[in-house]
């Protein structure tokens, strides 16, 4: 964001864009040291690479949500995404035993791209509110996967497909966090180019970004496609991190909008930064790290996530508003 | 206009209703007898203490793992523990067994040992020539819709009805309401009444638990750190398994040091052992109250680098196969899925006047080193049960997903 | 244009004029569940059963009590422009509240007890929404957690007993109808009075429009999402009485089982109501609600997959609501 303080215009978009971003940077430090303080042991190298490479699923879903939410939309069906990624690779492993693992990867890949488009398209052309489209391909996408499979899963991941998720490259640099920061780097790269600024554009006021000559349509679309690609990818690291499972990306759909939020997003399009989106994603597996080494009990853990969750987006909200009320001093008022 | 209309209709609606209420009131409650409530909520009382632990019933699972079962030894699915004979001939199907109706009020196939237990007791009922209609009603994991589908099956003719509860407590007055008009079968959870004709269980969650702490005592070293790892805290069948190692545990000198919540997810399995590891230095002894996320444990501990302890599991194919390519310390208490072919052949026997027990208790046989080889099926699917009884059904290995 | 211009518009209660015409989402959504009524009659007709069969009507309508009292109470969150996804632990807590209640005391604290509940997590959400300005989906996400974290550190399973008297409202009937059909007649008329017939109602439609013009022409925007919460966890409370008699006990899942966070908001935008708010009512959430019984049934009937069922319904949600969009394009 250093090229943007050239305009005022741009100036306030580096403000809000960290006006809506510090509540989250200051919850992962706290976090993170109040880890640190639990456990000095967990910022040797092996340990903090495993951190990361346990959220990366997460970090990955929450990069691909931030696409779609910034736009103004939801993806409720990324969980059945990843569940279904994970099964349908085990099914085609069972049918076809020798394939590459590139083969099998490229095929999720391909496939989550085609429920994002059906998402999109669904969501664009019939205009069917995202909340429903996404929340009934997740009906559909679990109802089918387990009708054909007859429930459960009947293949196996082989080692050399569950390598993205489980092993490291050159012995100690997981792959899962090279894959985390690839997406990180694509995102944040993706949202400087023009598709970022007609995607952000998009979602604050979809009739001004049409009249400016955006094809509104297309950009959400696309944003879709990219939430269900980066729901493919989580499906490649979380099966290759914990094998087939028929409940893989349970509640994931959830996690990954929690994420995304706690980065001071706002539902309903047009402001936040996908770095902290990510960022929310690496507080959220913090606080259940930390939950974890604490001790605390597996029944209250759901409600000190609560807990944070409403606490740290009203802290964003507060903050917000009176940040942006401070930078336009001309009036205007904060909804 | 319109609310005035309706304040016209409302004195003959009123009067035209409470007709009705006089006329055709009737209620698919259970009869209530006298002073059941006061029987029940006693019984309430019992039950709350045994989702923690009940000795009598502890001693009796306990015990009933040393008993010899009756009946033919390669077809568990039949034998009987101490079995206590009733009569059936109330319920004998007047003009033979030939077209015969059974009906089926699923909890739900909403994991594979469920699954694969459906399909056992399809398979089971395509044996039976003179079944010539089976009604399965399928809850989805919900007790109201298993209420309403208890009350849909006793109005549709079945010859005999099949319950497999999604939850004790909540079942028992639908359950209750149906054996005023029809014979019923309960089997896997049970209900909180005596009024099902049978109800099939193999010996039950103490028997599962202890024998898979015991393992642990005799294997880990005292002192040594056990991880517990349970599925979810509240379940009947579970707390049970859980209560009984615990017993076993503070009897011995091991040191429990973790009791996590895994929610059946295979990652945070991982995540959990692997903190656990960093958090204890070690940890010497893995006990799991249900066997889908042994094989995450086991790869946690690869991915550490460190040596699997001694760990239990339960038949599933995955972890079998884990077990021997990787020369694991390990053994796996079951919870057979042949159970679900027993309710088939107990409601043939019911409704031909044959007596059946009224408490059918199964074996439930544990797979150790020596039998590990019986049990890993070669070409069966990763999730699929040992336990199965299912090699001889029809349509075996193909229906159940294998080659 | 400025917003102050647009205030006469919006507090004149459209629904009123609306009601009328065909091009009311209520009337389309009636007319879909009369052809899903006769589609599946059709149905399990060919297929050897017997649709209109005493057993079957009592099924299908009681199947419509619990989803249909969260449903409504969902609507009136929904038309305000909130949401609710702390409906399905709610429900939970309230059995079990509902049932440890009556074991030691009687009904009727019992019922006052869930009633209260309710009033403080519907105040709870609405503070949360209105107070904090957490955005509707994550507080009451956030409410669920904390809800579920209540659930699991207190209750082990199911706990309390519903006295037998009580079980009435669960079990009796009048002929083939269910008497907790009238729980929910009463509680959606009740709800449909505030919703078309008082200030509150024409608020709710107002702040659900636009919130900002609402506050503009006066509208207390605060309050009216305030009240909507309470209302919808009143709802959501009667639906956990309702299933506590039904269940005779407490049971930690009785909500979360069924998913009545989610197929609540479906069963809403099934029955037209938009999901931004402003747009819909309960009459239609109820012929929302039926169309899912029905299938519900005919899928029973014909005893198809429960993996395949969902396949169905996703796509019937997804087609029916794609037809209220273009219906709305057609006639704007």
């Amino acid at each position: 964001m250093t090229t943007a303080t050239s305009t005022p215009v741009s100036y306030k978009r580096v403000v809000s864009a960290l006006g809506t971003g510090i509540p989250v940077y200051a919850l992962l430090v706290v976090l993170l040291v109040a880890i640190a303080v639990t456990d000095p042991s967990f910022y040797e190298l092996d340990r903090f690479l495993a951190f990361v490479k346990r959220a990366a699923p997460l970090v990955i879903l929450a990069a691909g949500q931030y696409l779609v939410i910034v736009s103004g939309e939801f993806d409720l069906s990324v969980g059945a995404i990843v569940t279904a990624g994970v099964v349908v690779a085990a099914e085609l492993y069972g049918s076809f035993t020798d394939s590459h693992w590139l083969v099998i990867s490229l095929a999720l890949v391909l496939g989550g791209a085609i429920v994002g488009l059906a998402n999109g398209l669904i969501t664009t052309a019939l205009r069917v509110p995202s909340f429903i489209t996404t929340l009934g391909m997740m009906l559909i996408l679990e109802g089918a996967v387990f009708y054909w499979t007859g429930g459960s899963p009947t293949g196996v991941l082989p080692e050399d497909f569950r390598a993205l998720g489980r092993n490291s490259a050159f012995g100690w640099l997981p792959w899962a966090v090279l894959a985390c920061l690839a997406v990180g780097a694509f995102a944040v790269w993706l949202m400087r180019r023009d598709f970022g600024r007609t995607l952000m554009a998009t979602g604050d006021s979809e009739r001004t970004a049409a009249l400016s000559g955006v094809r509104v349509h297309r950009v959400r679309v696309l944003a879709f496609v990219l939430s269900g690609v980066a729901a493919a990818l989580a499906a490649i690291l979380v099966g290759g991190f914990s094998g087939v499972s028929a409940q893989a990306g349970r509640g994931l759909e959830f996690e990954a909008i929690t994420a995304v939020v706690l980065g001071g997003v706002v539902l309903g399009g047009g402001r936040g930064s996908v770095v902290a989106a990510m960022a929310g994603a690496f507080s959220l597996q913090a606080l259940f790290t930390l939950l974890n080494l604490q001790g605390v009990s597996g029944a209250l853990e759901s409600t000190v996530q609560g807990v944070i969750v409403i606490a740290a987006v009203g802290l964003g909200a507060a903050n917000w508003s009176r940040i942006r009320r401070r930078s336009n001093s001309s009036g205007g008022t904060p909804s | 206009m319109k609310p005035l209309r309706k304040h016209r209709l409302l004195a003959p609606g009123a009067a035209l209703f409470a007709a009705a209420l006089l006329t055709s009131c009737s209620s698919d409650a259970p009869p209530e007898s006298p002073g059941a409530s006061a029987s029940e909520s006693q019984d309430d009382k019992a039950t709350e203490q045994s989702k923690f632990f009940e000795q009598a019933e502890y001693d009796r699972q306990i015990k009933l793992a040393d008993v010899t079962p009756e009946g033919p030894a390669d077809k568990p699915w039949v034998q009987m523990l101490e079995p206590e004979m009733r009569d059936t001939a109330e319920f004998k199907k007047k003009g033979g067994l030939a077209g015969t109706h059974l009906c089926f009020s699923n909890a739900g196939v909403f994991n594979p040992w469920r699954q694969v237990g459906l399909k056992n007791m399809q398979a089971e009922v395509k044996l039976h020539k003179e079944i010539t209609k089976f009604t399965v009603l399928d809850a989805q994991g919900k007790d109201d819709k298993q209420i309403s589908d208890i009350e849909e099956l006793t109005g549709k003719g079945c010859d005999a009805l099949i319950v497999s509860p999604n939850t004790t407590a909540t079942l028992t007055p639908a359950v209750e309401a149906a054996c005023t008009k029809v014979p019923v079968i309960v089997f896997d959870r049970g209900v909180q009444t005596d009024c099902p004709v049978t109800f099939i269980n193999p010996i039950g969650g103490y028997g599962y638990g202890s024998v898979a702490a015991d393992f642990l005592v005799e294997k880990v070293k005292p002192k040594g750190k056990i991880l517990a790892l349970r599925i979810s805290p509240g379940v009947d069948v579970l707390e049970n398994r859980w209560s009984a190692a615990k017993v076993a545990f503070d009897k011995s000198e091991l040191d429990v040091v973790d009791i996590k919540f895994t929610e059946g997810d295979t990652a945070k399995t991982k995540s959990i052992v692997a903190d656990a590891i960093s958090r204890h230095g070690q940890i010497d002894g893995v006990w799991m109250d249900a066997g889908a996320t042994s094989v995450a444990a086991i790869e946690a501990f690869e991915d550490a680098g460190v040596d699997v302890p001694p760990i239990t599991g339960e038949d599933q194919q995955d972890f079998l196969k884990a077990w021997k390519d990787k020369k694991l310390t390990a053994i796996a208490p079951t919870y057979p899925t042949f159970q679900w072919r027993t309710p088939v052949i107990a409601a043939l026997d019911i409704l031909a006047g044959k007596q059946v027990p009224k408490e059918w208790k199964l074996p439930q046989p544990t797979v150790t080193e020596e039998n590990l080889d019986d049990y890993l099926q070669e070409g069966m699917p990763p999730l699929h049960y040992a336990m199965c009884g299912c090699e001889d059904l029809p349509g075996f290995p193909k229906e159940w997903g294998g080659k | 244009m400025t917003p102050t211009a647009l205030a006469p518009s919006v507090l004149k209660p459209e629904p009123a004029r609306r009601r009328t015409k065909l091009t009311d989402p209520a009337v389309g959504v009636w007319l879909a569940a009369a052809v899903v009524i006769v589609l599946g009659w059709l149905i399990v007709t060919i297929d050897g059963g017997s649709f209109f069969a005493r057993a079957n009507l009592t099924t299908i309508l009681s199947n419509c009590v619990a989803l249909g009292l969260v449903a409504v109470g969902q609507s009136a969150v929904i038309l305000t422009g909130s949401l609710d996804l702390s409906v399905a632990y709610l429900i939970s807590l309230g059995t079990l509240v509902a049932a440890e209640t009556m074991q030691d005391g009687s009904v009727v604290t019992g019922i006052l007890a869930v009633l209260a509940l309710s009033i403080a997590v519907g105040l709870a959400n609405g503070l949360i929404v209105t107070g904090l300005k957490v955005n509707a989906f994550i507080a009451t996400l956030g409410t669920a957690f904390i809800l579920r974290g209540w659930i699991e550190d207190n209750y082990t399973g199911p706990a309390g007993q519903v006295p037998a008297s009580f079980r009435h409202l669960g079990y009796d009937r009048i002929g083939p109808i269910p008497v907790s059909i009238f729980l929910l007649a009463a509680v959606a008329a009740a709800a449909w009075f505030i919703t078309r017939r008082t200030r509150l109602g024409h608020h709710m439609y107002a702040t659900g429009g636009d919130e900002h013009a609402a506050r503009l022409s006066g509208v207390r925007t605060r309050r009216t999402v305030v009240i909507a919460h309470i209302i919808c966890s009143l709802c959501v409370g009667a639906a956990a009485l309702f299933l506590a008699s039904r269940l005779g006990a407490g049971a930690p899942w009785a909500g979360t089982e069924a998913r009545y966070d989610l197929e609540s908001i479906a069963a809403v935008v099934l029955g037209g109501t938009a999901l931004a708010g402003g747009r819909g009512g309960v009459a239609g959430t109820l012929g929302g609600v039926l169309i899912l019984a029905v299938l519900d049934s005919v899928f029973n009937q014909l005893s198809v997959d429960p993996f395949f069922k969902n396949v169905v319904r996703g796509v019937v949600i997804i087609a029916a609501v794609a037809l209220y969009a273009r219906r709305g394009r057609r006639s704007a």
